[in-house]
């Protein structure tokens, strides 16, 4: 044994090091590139979708929050103030020329006015509505059960899930918000159309005339500014095929975390 | 006269590859748990993030002579963290607003969708090694054997701690065991801090909350899981520091070795060899 050779081999480790610290960053970040290994990576995400569907008992509610418990201010994010002419055209007549449409594999296609959804059955909740981001904020919000707008116009057998498509780009010109959900989700007793938050008209900020809630994902699922429901066998030719805007860019489909 | 060293066979292959994997699954979590963490760069408790309770936030603003500086507040007051927290350089001499720095995230550019596919991909790996592990231990008498602390092991801890302290560390034999301060720190690792770190990171799932509605609860609600999650993944970062400090002063090369072939050489006088 000569110390020498002892000494550089620790060299050596020590090099190791320092090279595995440089390329785990740059490695990692050229990994994140890769379509193969960013593939691989959302296997994951069928597995949480698979394991929270099956723990999670069909009805399950999200928890619903006392009045108090309500956040001063609710935070409007991505698009607060859609540009579109069709959109502004209708701001200015108070939504009165609003109507949503329902279409897609539907047995009778209907469009409905908000007088007419608020005429309806509504649902009033209080829930806690979490952003992708790591925020929280807690709302009233009283809307039309998506469920009960299914049921009048039919669902079709080959139906599985619902679209939503939106009134809003996030860029001027770009693509315009739209998220889908299964047919469990759409049907959940607290996915709602609502049209009031905290006991006034949905304020533009926060998607009016009317957002969806889904309070068992996150809250990119909750399209606000929505103009269409459409029910399809599989949304892969909409958008980029995602099944919604910010999955399109790289979100999960799944948002149940 | 020389004796030959001998070789103690310290590690299964179950305890290694755990190990290993843990450790892979610890950097990237961490990693990319702070790209995560740097979409929304403040931490609250209770279950909503009112703005004004923030208990700490990472900003970055301009000061009187309009240059960017990095703020960190902590409870209302506020500390000059330019280039390191609040504000940083990537390319370039500019600083940016960004909560950790970019060598700290993963990616290091802000992607928070690709930060939460390392995440969640991770995640899946950590649990379910560390539930693999668990059940081997536990079945294999590891956990009985090697790593509970018996009465004697407890009735040492003062003197194992003062030992700690002088650096003197335990030698020949007695090395290839855990001493009950490693046993104590493992434990509460596996049974503590582990299972907090899951659960802390479930109870931000809003599926997870529909499903175990008491689950936010138990940590005082999202926004309050978001920051012992925080605080736990902390507390790992520093026991790995403290792990490898330990690692070092004590033989770097032969526990590394043993870590890896499963075998720890100790020297026939009773002395360990950490010098190849």
């Amino acid at each position: 044994m000569t110390p020498p050779r002892r000494v550089s081999r620790r060299q050596f480790g020590i090099r190791g090091l320092q090279l595995l610290g440089v390329s785990l960053l740059t490695g990692c970040d050229a990994l994140s590139q890769s379509s193969w290994f960013a593939g691989l990576l959302e296997r994951a995400e069928g597995l949480t979708r698979a394991v929270q569907k099956a723990i999670t008992p069909r009805l399950a509610l999200a928890r619903e929050f006392a009045e108090a418990d309500r956040s001063r201010v609710f935070p409007g994010n991505g698009t607060v103030d859609p540009s579109e002419p069709d959109y502004q055209a209708l701001t200015g007549t108070g939504f009165s020329a609003y109507r949503l449409e329902i279409g897609g594999l539907v047995e009778r296609p209907a469009s409905f006015s908000l007088a007419e959804l608020r005429s309806l059955p509504s649902r009033t909740q209080i829930t806690r509505h979490d952003c992708v981001e790591g925020w929280s904020a807690i709302a009233k919000w009283k809307g039309v059960r998506l469920a009960a707008l299914l049921e009048r116009v039919g669902v079709k057998p080959g139906a599985r899930y619902v679209v939503v498509h939106c009134f809003d780009a996030l860029r001027e010109g770009g693509e315009k918000y739209y998220e889908s959900l299964d047919l469990g989700d759409a049907l959940h007793e607290q996915t709602i159309l609502a049209y009031d938050m905290n006991d006034h008209a949905l304020p533009v900020t926060n998607g009016a005339p009317l957002r969806l809630r889904v309070e068992r994902q996150l809250g990119y699922k909750a399209a606000k500014y929505v103009r269409r429901v459409e029910l399809v066998e599989r949304f892969d030719t909409i958008g980029q095929g995602k099944g919604g805007y910010w999955e399109d860019r790289g979100y999960e489909w799944w948002a149940g975390i | 006269m020389i004796l030959p060293d001998r070789r103690v066979y310290r590690h299964a292959l179950p305890t290694r590859l755990g190990h290993w994997l843990t450790a892979l699954c610890l950097l990237v979590l961490v990693m990319s748990g702070l790209q995560i963490f740097n979409a929304h760069p403040s931490l609250y408790w209770g279950e909503r993030s009112d703005p004004d309770r923030a208990l700490l936030r990472l900003k970055a603003v301009e000061n009187s002579e309009g240059e960017t500086r990095g703020i960190t507040e902590i409870l209302g007051r506020e500390f000059d963290t330019t280039g390191m927290l609040g504000a940083s350089r990537r390319r370039g001499p500019d600083l940016e607003e960004r909560g950790f720095p970019w060598w700290a995230t993963l990616p290091g550019d802000q992607w928070l969708a690709m930060g939460r596919r390392w995440h969640f991909f991770f995640a899946w790996i950590f649990v379910l090694n560390g539930l693999g592990f668990g059940l081997w231990a536990l079945a294999r008498g590891h956990l009985a054997h090697d790593l509970w602390p018996s009465g004697t092991d407890l009735r040492g801890i003062a003197r194992s701690l003062v030992d700690h302290l002088r650096f003197r560390h335990p030698t020949g034999m007695a090395a290839s065991r855990y001493n009950v301060l490693q046993k104590l720190s493992y434990l509460g690792v596996i049974f503590g801090l582990a299972p907090l770190i899951v659960a802390s990171g479930l109870a931000m799932s809003p599926a997870m909350d529909a499903t175990v509605p008491w689950l936010p609860s138990l940590f005082g609600g999202r926004q309050a899981a978001r920051t012992v999650h925080f605080v736990a993944c902390f507390a790992f970062v520093g026991f790995v520091a403290g792990h490898l400090f330990m690692v070092v002063v004590t033989g770097l090369w032969n526990n590394v070795r043993s870590m890896v072939t499963g075998w720890y050489r100790v020297h026939s006088e009773g002395v360990v060899d950490d010098t190849t």
